[in-house]
Formats: C-alpha cells, structure tokens, sequence
C-alpha cells in the first residue's frame, strides 16, 4: 500500500485495537475483579521469587484500552517512524488485555506462559533460521518441513538404539541422535542442492518433492519398524540445564536460562547467523550472490560452492529443528508429528525480513499464538480450541500479505544461476 | 541414443520409480534384514526376490484383479447365471476407477493452477471444504428430487472450494504474498475447522466425528450392486477433464489465464487483467478440487468424516506434473494413480507394506518429471529438440 495511505490506515487499526480491548473485554469484568499473574514458576532451581502480579481487572482493561486509541490517534495525527514497532507493541497489549480479562478472578502463570512460548518458538526458529540460510544465497527451500521430519524420525531411532540396544548410556545416545540429525538435515539439503543448482529445476516443485518423499519415507518406516520394535522409539529427552547465576533472575531466568540444549544451540545459532551474515566474509560473499549472481561470478566469487554450502548448512539447521520435535520434547516419533511447523518458520522468515534477529522475533509470536491456546484451555475460555489452534496460520497469512510492510527477498531469490 | 516422444519421460519415470521402490520394500523389509546377518547371501537374495515378487504381484491383484479369479467367475457367471462372484472378482478393478475420481479432479486443479503460472497446493484444504459444504446440503436439505438436490449440493461444495481457493489468489493479485505458503496455511485452517465442524455443530451421532448421513436422493447412483462402488461420479470427473480442456483451449478468459501463466508481463503488456486471472484460476482451481471432496461425499461415503483426504493434496501435485498440466494427460495419469493406490491398499492388508510406499513413488515420479536429465542420463536419452517441451517452470519466487 502506498505510504501515506498505510500510515492513516494503521492509525484507525491502533485506534481499533483500543475500542476493541473495551468494547471485547471491559463489559465481563466486574468491578471489584482482580487478575493474579504468578511470576515464579516451581523448578529445581527456583528463580528469586518475586510477588504476584495482581491487577484490578477493569481498570486495567479500560487503561490499556484508552492507551492504545491514544496511540492511534497520535498515529493519525503525528505519526510515528517505526510504525511495525508500534503495531507489534499494541498487538502485545492487545493479548496481554485478552490475558487479563480470561485470567479475571483467577490466577494465571505467566512465567509459565513465556516457557512454553520459548519452547514453541524453537523449531519454528530454527525453521526460519533455516531459510535465511538457503535463501541469503537465493536458494527458496520449501523443503524445511522434510527435512525437520527426517531429522526427527532417524535422531530418535539412533538414540534410542544407543540406549536401549547398544547400552551406551542416555547422554551418548542423545548427542549421538543430535549429530545424526544434523546430518540427516543436511543429506536432504543437499539433494535439495543438486536439484536446484546442478539441474536447475524449479525449487518449489523439488522441494515439494522432497517433502513428499520424506513424509512418505518416514511413515513408510515407521509403520515397518517401529510398529513393531517399540524399542526403537523410546528415547529420553534432553532435560532443562540450568545456567547457574542467570537462571535465578525473575520472570526471565527460568525462560531462557533453564531451558534444555536444543533451546541453546538456537538461541545461539541466532546469534551465530546474524554475526556470520553480517559481519564475516562468507556472509558479504552469500549476501551478494543471493543479490546479484552475476556480479559475484565476475568478481570469482564461486557462486555453485557458495550456494551448495549455505543450502547444506540451512539443512543441518532443519534437521536440528528436526530433532527437537523428538529429542528435544516427547522422545518418540509419531507420523507427520512436525504439523506445518517447518512451513511457519518459513512465514517468520518472511515476517523477519531475512534477517535471524527478525525470524526470531517473529517465531516468539507465533509460539505465543501456540502457547495462549493451550494455557488458555486451562483457564477454560469459551472460545473452542480449534479456532486457537488455527491463530499462528491466520498470522501468517496476515503477514504476507503484507500488513506488517512489503517483505522484499533478495534478489536473486528462487531463479537458478546459467553461467554464462 | 533412443527417440524421445512426449510419453517416453513420464512412462520412464513411472517404471523407475516403481522399481526404486521396489528396491526399497526389499531393503528395508525386517526379515531380510534379519536374515541378512545369519544366511547366506544366496538365500538372503531368494528371500529378497520373494517380497519382491509378492510386492508386486499384490499390487497387480489390488489394481486389476486376479486374471485367474476372473476368469473362473465368468465362467460361473456363465453357467448359472448367478453374478456374484464375478461382481467380487472385479472389485479390485472397480476400486481402482472409483479411487481415480478424485485424483482427476484434484490432478485437474493443480493443473489449471499450473497453466497460469500458479502452484495451488492447497487441493487438500479445498477438497476438505468441498466436502463439507456438499454434505451439509447432503444432509440438511430434503424434499427434492434427486437431480435436483445432487446438483444443489454439487454446486455448494463447488462454490465453497472455489471461493477458499480464491482468497489466496486474491492475495496473490493484490499483494504479491506467494501463493503456496497462503494455500498450505489455508489447508491447516480448513482442516482445523472441519475438526471443529466434525466434532461439534455437523456431528451426526455424538463421538463418530462425522456428519449424519445424507438423504438418499442426494446419492450419486451406483450402477451394479455391492461390492461394485463404480458410481456416476467417474463421468461427472470425465466432464470436468472435458470442460477444462474446452476452457483453456476454446475460450477468450482460458486463453488469457494461459498468457498470464506463460508470461505475466507480457500478458499484462497485451491489456490482460493479470489479477482477474489469478483470482478466476484459483477459484476454478479450488472448485475443482473441491469437486473431489463432493463427489466422494455423494458417490463414495455418503457422509463426510474427519481423515477423509489422506493425502490426495499432495498426489495431485505429482499428477498434474506426469500429466504435462494437460486435462487428457492428467485423466491418464490420475487413472494410474487410482490404480496404484488400490494396489498399495492390497500390498498393505495382505504383504504388510505400508501404504506410504504409494506415496514415496509419487515423490520420485516428481522428480523424475521435474528433472527430466536424470531419466534421460540414465536411459541415454536424445536431449529434446525444442527446450519447451520440457520446461517445468511454475513459479517466479515470493513476490509477483
């Protein structure tokens, strides 16, 4: 949408936002109501405890309501430079509004909420992280979904045979399962590669095919062995390490200091790719054949090796978010247990701008959307579970379709590279 | 090197992938792997030929039949006119046409999608939609006669697909967002509603998760008696393949979708409505699919229930391909795929192999079809005259 038109029309969304937070919410609160929100959560290494959060419901509700057609207002007649900022802002008020008026004379874990959002957002980050990979160097790799699900299906076998059968001892069998993910992840990314780059092929349809293969492959097998040899399907999971001084910060330290090693790795590897992409020589070189392949060519960058290598590396990264579906939460394998995940890592991808930081971001929304539905069963909302589970989908479409901006790839994104 | 003709790749790939696949029931089949490590490697290789033989003489059985079954059923049939045993010796091959209903129409979907330059994975959604509007109109109607009420409730899974389908093509037309995240997060929405559907206001008896069942003038008429399910839809799809071929090829907005599939730019250049097109191509894409759902509602099941697509999105993608995007190429291949899936269904009740291997062919024959220098590398194979003969390209990246 053109600018100034966008501008006034996201002052009529904030100011929206804000009737809807009264008008949606304000009516059910009873005067004396108050919303507890408990900010310690019950761990073996408990965090500074820190007394509840205890709002009067209808206040609350009326104040953030009132702010947010503040801003709206503010919006329309100043406006603001950082506009998506604002919009994520007041979308955050808008929830932590629904939270208060479903939590309205009952008590909510909010800490608890955040944990669960955290953990959500880790494959859907490493889903997008991913993408940024491949597609830094303008390789689209729809096949995320595949190779998460194949990471899944071998890193649980390997582990639970180093357990079970080969007597190696739960951690070995873990970190045995680990690598095998990574590997599995870039094994598929590679197919991916020789399809894209050396035959040129569309890269939608391989990597279309390539989830179709790995869906069928996974389910085929499991059916064949696992059925059966429950042995192979029983491994343990990676358990919640604690950092020791950072896990006792209130509120945030049982998030993400307390969390297992798969969290970890990506919080690092988000860092990792932001660094790399942004500040290294392989990141300017991956940057500017994904931009412009030809002038990277005349430059002797190689741009098949650079291409080949990103895809591989976006792999192993897919497959890392593969082994936490298995490794890193149930320690079994079910069919089609990565439910769309990969595909919503690559919408936070696009959300994020190609950007790791952006990716992140976006995927702590979406694992936000995932969390809300089932504590929100908890708190018995009448609103069915279904619709809930529908939000991270709508999300993304919303996102495309380019509310939060025009999300721009790079730009030689999707389009195999001819040497001339 | 051998002549190329427009059959040689899809045939080839087809065969390849069924031996790959053969290959891989064999590998990883858990008594030769057993026996493996304890026989000899020339029972290991006797035993491997067995499963495989089985393999495939159960798929064979599950698409056509037993020849020899057949045979003597006819002769029964023929010496005491009594047809039963005729009606059960044909029922794999009866299966396997009422399997390639939906695959037509599916493989037609995709494949209009295909001719104007979009990738419509959202057959499954579509399908899901279609069914349900088609079963509300199964159930909830009544009082009409029957053409009447299996056109109504035609009509209303044809509107609900088409219209799921064409938001995301709407989308597509105004802001660029890429079609196939929008159809895949579309799928999940739809399959989240049909639960809530199924499981709530459209459940017949409480705890079956599907709907009642739908009046008996809504059926699609069965020809033969049971087990025979052949049913009117077969022809219904026949039409529609007919009808998509009369819309590209014989009329003005056909040729304008396919204009815009070839070369948005240009087509936009020559003052063709480039988002009209988009939004019409995924609506009739939607309806198409969505057709699949409503005729295997009022021919197949008679009622719609949670689970009821298993898959057939995906199929569809692979059809449309082997097809060449083409409605006769995609009646064909479809026909093929129902035959197979009946196989696999076989293979799976009686030589235990899952089911999914139907499905790991399908991946193979995409990328044989996608790639086609592999199939030529490995049958030597003259590289085609012409470069749009083998061209298989559908999308231009994120942004239109």
């Amino acid at each position: 949408m053109p600018t100034k038109r966008r501008d006034r029309a996201m002052g009529v969304v904030f100011a929206l936002i804000g009737i809807a937070i009264i008008y949606l919410f304000g009516p059910d609160a009873a005067p004396d109501q108050r919303s507890t929100f408990v900010l310690n959560l019950v761990t073996k290494t408990p965090p500074i405890p820190v007394p509840d959060l205890v709002l009067p419901t209808r206040t609350t509700i009326y104040v953030l309501g009132l702010l947010c057609a503040f801003v709206g207002g503010w919006q329309l007649v100043r406006g603001f430079r950082a506009v998506n900022a604002v919009l994520g802002t007041l979308l955050l008020v808008f929830v932590f509004a629904f939270l208060t008026w479903a939590a309205r004379g009952k008590s909510f874990s909010l800490t608890g909420m955040l944990v669960s959002t955290l953990l959500r957002a880790t494959p859907i980050t490493l889903g997008a992280l991913s993408g940024v990979w491949c597609e830094r160097s303008a390789v689209i790799n729809i096949a995320i979904e595949g190779m998460m699900l194949s990471a899944a299906f071998t890193s649980v076998i390997v582990s639970s045979a180093a357990q079970n059968i080969w007597g190696l001892g739960t951690t070995t069998g873990l970190l045995l399962g680990l690598i095998v993910a990574l590997i599995t992840g870039g094994l598929l990314a590679a197919v991916l590669a020789v399809l894209a780059i050396r035959f040129k092929v569309d890269q939608i349809v391989a990597g279309t095919a390539i989830n179709i293969f790995a869906v069928g492959l996974t389910s085929f097998l499991s059916a064949s062995w696992l059925a059966t040899n429950e042995r192979l399907n029983a491994s343990v999971n990676f358990r919640p390490v604690p950092i020791p001084l950072l896990a006792k910060i209130p509120v945030l330290g049982p998030v993400f200091f307390n969390t297992n090693l798969v969290v970890y790795l990506t919080l690092l590897l988000v860092i990792i790719t932001h660094v790399v992409l942004f500040y290294t020589r392989w990141g300017l070189r991956t940057r500017a054949v994904g931009e412009h392949p030809k002038a990277a060519d005349t430059l002797g960058i190689n741009v098949f090796r650079t291409r080949y290598v990103n895809v591989i590396i976006g792999g192993c990264i897919a497959g890392l978010g593969g082994a936490y579906f298995t490794l890193g939460s149930v320690g079994r394998f079910d069919e089609v247990m990565t439910a769309g995940k990969g595909f919503i890592g690559l919408a936070a991808m696009i959300f994020g701008k190609w950007n790791p930081f952006g990716g992140f971001a976006a995927s702590l929304i979406f694992g936000l959307a995932d969390s809300l539905q089932t504590k929100l069963a908890i708190l018995k909302v009448p609103i069915p579970s279904e619709f809930l589970l529908m939000a991270p989908y709508l999300a993304t479409m919303i996102t495309l379709a380019g509310i939060v901006g025009r999300a721009i790839p790079p730009a030689a994104d999707g389009q195999p590279y001819e040497k001339a | 090197m051998r002549k190329l003709t427009t059959f040689t790749v899809p045939v080839l790939a087809v065969l390849t992938a069924l031996l790959i696949a053969g290959l891989i029931v064999i590998v990883t089949d858990p008594e030769v792997i057993e026996a493996t490590g304890q026989e000899p490697a020339g029972q290991v290789l006797k035993l491997a030929g067995q499963k495989a033989w089985q393999a495939y003489v159960t798929l064979f059985e599950g698409a056509f039949g037993s020849p020899a079954r057949i045979t003597s059923a006819f002769g029964e049939w023929r010496s005491s006119g009594n047809p039963r045993k005729l009606y059960s010796a044909l029922r794999p091959f009866s299966e396997s046409l009422v399997n390639s209903v939906p695959y037509i129409f599916a493989g037609l979907a995709v494949a209009l999608g295909f001719r104007a330059g979009l990738f419509n994975i959202g057959a499954e959604g579509q399908l899901v939609i279609g069914g349900l509007c088609t079963a509300y109109v199964g159930y909830a109607v009544t009082g009409l006669p029957a053409l009447l009420h299996v056109s109504l409730a035609l009509l209303a899974g044809i509107v609900g697909a088409g219209l799921w389908g064409a938001v995301p093509g709407y989308l597509k037309a105004r802001t660029g967002a890429h079609e196939v995240i929008n159809t895949i997060m579309f799928n999940y929405i739809a399959f989240k509603l049909s639960e809530w559907l199924l499981n709530g206001p459209m459940e017949g008896m409480k705890g079956t998760a599907r709907t009642p069942e739908i009046a008996p003038t809504a059926v699609l008429p069965r020809f033969l008696p049971h087990p025979i399910r052949f049913h009117a839809g077969f022809f219904i799809a026949l039409a529609a393949a007919f009808f998509v071929w009369w819309f590209l090829w014989k009329t003005v907005w056909g040729f304008e979708l396919r204009t815009v599939g070839a070369n948005p730019n240009a087509a936009r250049y020559g003052g063709i409505n480039v988002a009209r097109s988009f939004v019409l191509a995924m609506f009739l894409s939607g309806a198409l699919a969505g057709m699949a759902g409503a005729v295997q509602v009022l021919g197949v099941t008679h009622n719609m229930a949670l689970g009821f697509s298993a898959g057939y999105g995906f199929d569809s993608i692979a059809l449309a391909l082997l097809g060449k995007s083409h409605p006769l190429g995609v009646t064909l291949a479809a026909l093929l795929f129902g035959f197979l899936r009946a196989g696999g269904t076989r293979m799976q009740s009686v030589a235990s192999i899952p089911i999914e291997i139907v499905q790991i062919v399908q991946a193979m024959v995409i990328i044989f079809i996608a790639a086609p220098a592999i199939i030529r590398g490995l049958f030597r194979l003259r590289p085609p005259r012409r470069v749009e003969e083998e061209e298989v390209v559908f999308s231009r990246g994120w942004g239109a």
